[in-house]
């Protein structure tokens, strides 16, 4: 029995490789009209995705984070479906006919699932507002759900142009997360801080990427706002002990603080642009009170 | 030159360097201030960015690093004659590793959010409990080998358990804070860890320094020891708890910092000669002036990136380590 399998699974390994093939004989022909009946995602990001873009019944199980209302802003549409750790064991036994996965994490679950013959399409982690299209679309594709893909598409873009008609209030804000993290140039937030017509500190610094801004350097840049810390995960941990800090509690006093939490800009997707709403919404309250 | 003269030049020309590294250390930083204006930042009465950075995060890192150096270096000094051991060292025998452990405990469970004392008050205790282990597996007269490996044991089932409290935290960063405690750091720590840790290491420097006159009848030998009327039990008393109460502190808000207090004393006994009692208060400068160094090191190396204390001072503290062993090898077979 086990080698039977075991050739079943090499057969249809096989699979994907004689698709291409078609695929690249036939130049424009889909590779496989069948739309995937029994999805499995792995990746918080591909979970609420797939949630947004997959028809009904067609996604069977997501991954544990994605019920978890601190990473996962549809925690509550995550909560009727399989959950998953990103075990090859685990999802193997799921019998999925496509996985989708991050291109971060669950390296080595990703490389085994494949050696047992298993669908595996991966994603990249959004870091700007082109990338959560591409994403979007290529969800469609892989689902075949092309239509509600552009839909989704549409409504980013709608969400997009509506920031842009606000302009620019040139106030600064400073990012700061656990262990003095901040996103500088090139991330998704710093994308998002621009579209609310915001300026980024991190950028002003020359920071670039996900790094850390040293507290004195925080308190240095006297921004007019500051985000971050609003995340309780049950229990302490040090890595937050920067927001309890009497340094950083005089930069974030007198209503400069804002919560922006995190759920919003971990993942892509249209709901990340309420990230940049209340930025855009808090600046014009700090303006309001200043002038 | 006398010896006692000899001495007080040691003692003074330690002050003034540990003075000098105080001061480094307040100008040494990401924020790139100028030396006058962060010192005059500190005395000056306005409320700014500078002011703020000056005294609320360079102070009291400068400060930490000063009593958590000094406790190192007495502690280590003081089980070095306490014990007659070479290798003794809070980080050697398990009570950095154990007082870890209280902290960690009281910190993930939440308990110091109810009630901040209990961070050195657990970590004290667990320190207690460590030292109390390693000295009934080893015996007063423990050989220099069953102290080491008592404290290897203790060490590492503290360590383990360190880990097992932080991976089973629902915080996501717990985990990642298992470097922190077994590493040791002083970034961004503030003056609330100061009055924490402050009265516990007063309270345990008291009493280490008490055990000066006690050390030096020691080194005579238990039996006469004794008869030169020194109480055995006080001097136990005042070495575990003294150790626990500062090393307690020391590590409940910075970690535990290993090999300072190994090195220190190694270093100034041919100096201050072999009288346990004059190592002690030169110990307590030496450790300071090294946690100073290092602290200001790991920012000058490698600013932005949170490079642990632990990893500098083990990087002199190991293989001074492995020569003390090569040296004594023949006392340990």
């Amino acid at each position: 029995m086990p080698t039977n399998r075991l050739g079943r699974a090499r057969f249809r390994a096989w699979l994907p490789a004689l698709a291409g093939l078609a695929a690249v004989s036939g130049a424009s022909v889909p590779a496989a009209a069948e739309p995937p009946e029994r999805v499995v995602s792995m990746n918080v990001c591909t979970d609420q995705l797939a949630i947004l873009v997959a028809g009904e019944g067609q996604l069977h199980s997501v991954s544990y984070l994605a019920s978890d209302p601190n990473t996962s802003v549809l925690a509550d549409r995550a909560k009727g479906l399989a959950v998953n750790h990103g075990l090859a064991e685990e999802v193997f036994l799921m019998q999925p006919d496509l996985v989708l996965a991050g291109t971060y994490t669950t390296r080595t679950t990703v490389a085994l699932l494949r050696r047992l013959g298993i669908r595996v399409e991966e994603f990249a982690p959004d870091s700007s507002i082109a990338d959560i299209r591409t994403n979007i679309l290529r969800m469609g594709e892989v689902l075949e759900r092309r239509e509600r893909a552009a839909e989704l598409v549409a409504e980013l873009d709608r969400g997009v142009a509506e920031l842009g008609e606000g302009g620019a209030s040139h106030k600064t804000v400073a990012t700061y997360y656990a262990n003095s993290y901040t996103s500088g140039a090139g991330t998704l937030v710093d994308e998002i801080v621009k579209l609310s017509g915001l300026v980024n500190v991190a950028d002003k610094l020359g920071l670039s990427g996900t790094a850390r801004l040293p507290l004195e350097m925080l308190v240095l840049s006297k921004p007019d706002l500051v985000t971050g810390g609003s995340e309780d995960y049950g229990a302490p941990a040090l890595a937050q002990e920067n927001f309890v800090h009497p340094a950083y509690r005089a930069v974030a006093e007198q209503g400069r603080a804002v919560a922006v939490p995190s759920r919003y800009t971990i993942c892509g997707a249209p709901f990340t642009l309420e990230a940049a709403r209340l930025l855009r919404d808090a600046a014009g309250q700090a303006t309001g009170g200043a002038r | 030159m006398s010896d006692i003269s000899r001495y007080r030049l040691v003692l003074a020309v330690l002050a003034i360097l540990a003075t000098v590294l105080f001061l480094l250390s307040l100008t040494v930083g990401p924020a790139g201030l100028g030396f006058a204006d962060s010192i005059s930042a500190l005395f000056s009465d306005k409320a700014g960015a500078i002011e703020l950075i000056m005294r609320e995060i360079r102070l009291p890192r400068a400060l930490l690093g000063l009593m958590v150096g000094a406790t190192l270096g007495l502690s280590g000094a003081a089980l070095q004659g306490y014990l007659r051991n070479p290798l003794a060292e809070p980080g050697l025998i398990g009570v950095s590793a154990s007082a870890s452990l209280g902290a960690v405990i009281a910190i993930y469970s939440g308990l110091t959010i109810v009630l901040p004392l209990a961070l050195p008050l657990s970590a004290l205790a667990a320190a207690v409990l460590a030292v109390v282990v390693v000295q009934s597996l080893a015996g007063l007269r423990g050989s220099t080998l069953t102290i080491i490996l008592a404290g290897v044991a203790v060490s590492s089932f503290a360590g383990a358990m360190t880990s097992l409290a932080l991976n089973l935290s629902p915080n996501p960063f717990a985990a990642l804070e298992i470097m922190f405690w077994m590493l040791g750091s002083l970034t961004d720590r503030s003056m609330t860890h100061v009055w924490l840790a402050l009265p516990f290491m007063l309270v345990g420097w008291a009493m280490l320094v008490a055990l000066g006159r006690a050390l030096d009848a020691l080194t005579l030998g238990n039996e006469i020891a004794a008869s030169m009327g020194i109480d055995m039990r006080r001097v136990q008393l005042l070495a575990v708890f003294g150790t626990a109460a500062s090393v307690g502190a020391a590590t409940a808000v910075s970690g535990a910092i290993g090999f300072v207090g190994l090195v220190v004393p190694h270093m100034l006994r041919p100096l201050v000669g072999s009288r346990p009692s004059r190592l002690l208060p030169a110990s307590a400068l030496g450790g300071a002036c090294m946690l100073l160094a290092a602290d200001i090191l790991v920012r000058i190396i490698a600013p932005g990136r949170d490079l642990k204390l632990g990893v500098l001072t083990a990087i002199v503290g190991a293989p001074f380590f492995l020569w003390l062993v090569y040296r004594t090898r023949r006392k340990l077979a």
